[in-house]
């Protein structure tokens, strides 16, 4: 049973067509896993077995039939930030209390509509803020993986940490994810897998709980650079009720793997050689520049002057959009409700209670650089330096560079519940300093394993490219994956 | 720019967020980090930058102003920890 789960998306899919595996079999085997598995890891948040068999039978007979989906038969795990119709969507927060939506998101739809299957939700930061999972209500998620010789337990990133472990501990075949500062590339390099963040409008925000909603985009983390593709090209779609989803059609971005990067740009900025740096992520990095010589790409040097003030410039924006956002949490509608002694000590006991640390001190700077007085000097600044940080990318496009190469994170994965970074919350922010400046901009990232440290932890690369031209990204990621191969944790659970 | 106590407290209360003396005293620090940190953005030079509005250059698309949906009453209120006949139910507001 356990060999169906080692099984690519793209690997299933053809046993699956062959008629080898049942979706039932396939679904079993990773229900299976996952009541073994999860306890110790903490990826799912909660576990749909009935509707998981329920959606494989009906794969199956779609299968005989010959009206197979795009992901028929396939068993994903899906984020706690997506709606699902009557089951669990909590973001992870406790304010969100005994949530069951009466819709589904247009993501999770398209997924369903192509024939996946939902094995649960997973565990992630709550409402998306965090870069360790450490702040779900529901307790930390366990990276699979753990440095050589070591006992010690790792974070797997975050937010969309139980995604990541989930795929890296095979607990399903794929995983929904989101990405509003990094959300989906830490994570991904933090455990060795493949995320992609699409550029902004691509997938639809209709139906996921919005966080910052000129960052939030939806994207996928998987095995492998093929099976990220496949996802990828079934979650994005038009839809008519995000008003900033982009009319442009979804292309076939598996098409684009095993194309050739001969005559391709791709640019190396100079700007993201920051103090402290592990030498083994230059080492890394410097790496993914030789592979991508070797197939016949250049490699040239580009400057992104405005990269520093990205962080700082996110740190104003997200929690602006977040406490606009969060505002609708006031024990009416849905969730928890705290009795107070009238209706504004009903709201703000009821959000006392129900948002966690991290989420209050976003909602407070949030409130606060849009207070009477602050706006111009906090939000409207920040808003101009965004302007200069997406102007740094497109003067490196219009200059003739077709992606660009740098590190995905500062360092592997960290220990839970660090010291050094529980009590610098700022020290927390900085693992986002080289994924930040794309959701700024827009644009798409991709991040792919592409080495282990000294500790044996996996490193990844993130590529950024033009908007909408996220097959340039996976043409140039799946170069990386077949020189630097995929990696697997070594089972310890 | 830093926070004293003071402020802290009267963000909170915009904020609708119950916090303690301790709770307040903690977040001032935090906040005070956060702000510092931020501080570095007064050195950009933005003279004639337009803040940005959308990432995307792009024109919001309007939705036809027709009804397309609706008749789910039941279904809005569904999770609401309080209702009654369809309507959510508050703390009495006025007296």
């Amino acid at each position: 049973m356990t060999e169906l789960t080692k099984l690519t998306i793209a690997e299933a899919r053809t046993k699956l067509t062959a008629k080898e595996i049942s979706a039932v079999e396939l679904t079993d085997a990773y229900l299976a896993a996952i009541e073994a598995v999860n306890p110790v890891i903490n990826a799912y948040v909660t576990v749909t077995p009935e509707k998981a068999r329920e959606m494989a039978k009906a794969s199956d007979a779609r299968i005989a039939a010959g009206k197979a989906g795009a992901l028929e038969g396939i068993p994903l795990g899906i984020k706690d930030l997506f709606a699902t119709r009557d089951v669990h969507t909590q973001a992870c927060s406790h304010i969100l209390d005994g949530f069951k939506p009466k819709y589904e998101s247009t993501v999770s739809q398209n997924l369903w509509d192509d024939g996946a299957v939902m094995l649960g939700k997973l565990n992630m930061d709550e409402f998306a803020m965090g870069s360790s999972n450490e702040s779900s209500y529901y307790g930390p998620v366990i990276n699979p993986w753990k440095a050589e010789g070591s006992n010690q337990q790792l974070v797997p990133g975050g937010s969309s940490g139980g995604s990541a472990a989930a795929v890296a501990a095979q607990l399903c075949a794929g995983a929904t994810a989101t990405d509003t500062g990094g959300s989906i590339r830490q994570p991904a390099a933090f455990t060795g897998t493949v995320g992609i963040k699409p550029t902004y409008g691509r997938c639809s925000r209709w139906g996921i709980v919005a966080f910052a909603s000129s960052l939030d985009q939806a994207g996928p983390i998987a095995r492998d650079v093929r099976d990220a593709a496949i996802l990828l090209k079934s979650m994005a779609s038009v839809d008519a009720k995000d008003t900033t989803s982009v009319d442009l059609p979804v292309p076939d971005y598996e098409a684009a793997i095993g194309q050739s990067l001969k005559g391709m740009k791709i640019g190396i900025p100079n700007e993201y050689r920051v103090d402290g740096m592990p030498e083994e992520i230059e080492k890394v990095w410097q790496q993914g520049m030789q592979w991508l010589k070797d197939a016949g790409a250049e490699i040239v040097n580009i400057s992104l002057p405005h990269t520093k003030y990205a962080l700082p410039a996110y740190y104003i924006v997200a929690p602006a959009e977040a406490s606009s956002n969060l505002a609708r949490y006031d024990g009416v509608r849905y969730g928890l409700r705290v009795d107070g002694k009238d209706i504004v000590d009903m709201y703000e006991k009821t959000r006392a209670a129900g948002f966690g640390t991290e989420v209050k001190r976003r909602i407070m700077i949030g409130t606060y650089v849009l207070s009477a007085g602050y706006y111009d000097a906090y939000y409207l600044q920040a808003q101009k330096v965004r302007t200069l940080i997406k102007r740094d990318f497109e003067i490196a496009f219009a200059n003739g560079v077709d992606a660009i190469l740098t590190p995905a994170t500062p360092s592997s994965a960290f220990g839970i519940a660090d010291e050094d970074l529980a009590s610098d919350p700022v020290k927390m922010y900085l693992n986002d300093i080289f994924t930040v400046t794309v959701n700024m901009a827009g644009l798409p990232g991709m991040s792919v394993p592409a080495g282990l440290d000294h500790k044996g932890l996996p490193l990844g690369l993130q590529l950024i490219g033009k908007p909408f031209e996220e097959e340039t990204l996976f043409k140039t990621a799946h170069v990386i994956e077949q020189a630097a191969g995929t990696f697997a944790p070594k089972k310890w659970w | 720019m830093s926070v004293d106590l003071a402020t802290v407290k009267r963000v909170a209360r915009l904020a609708r967020l119950a916090v303690s003396e301790e709770e307040a005293q903690k977040m001032m620090g935090e906040l005070n980090g956060i702000l510092g940190f931020v501080e570095q953005l007064s050195e950009v030079n933005v003279k004639d930058v337009e803040p940005m509005t959308s990432v995307t250059p792009m024109v919001m698309r309007k939705r036809a102003d027709v009804v397309n949906d609706g008749d789910k009453a039941a279904d809005i209120v569904a999770n609401a920890p309080s209702t009654t006949e369809n309507f959510f139910m508050v703390p009495k507001v006025v007296e």
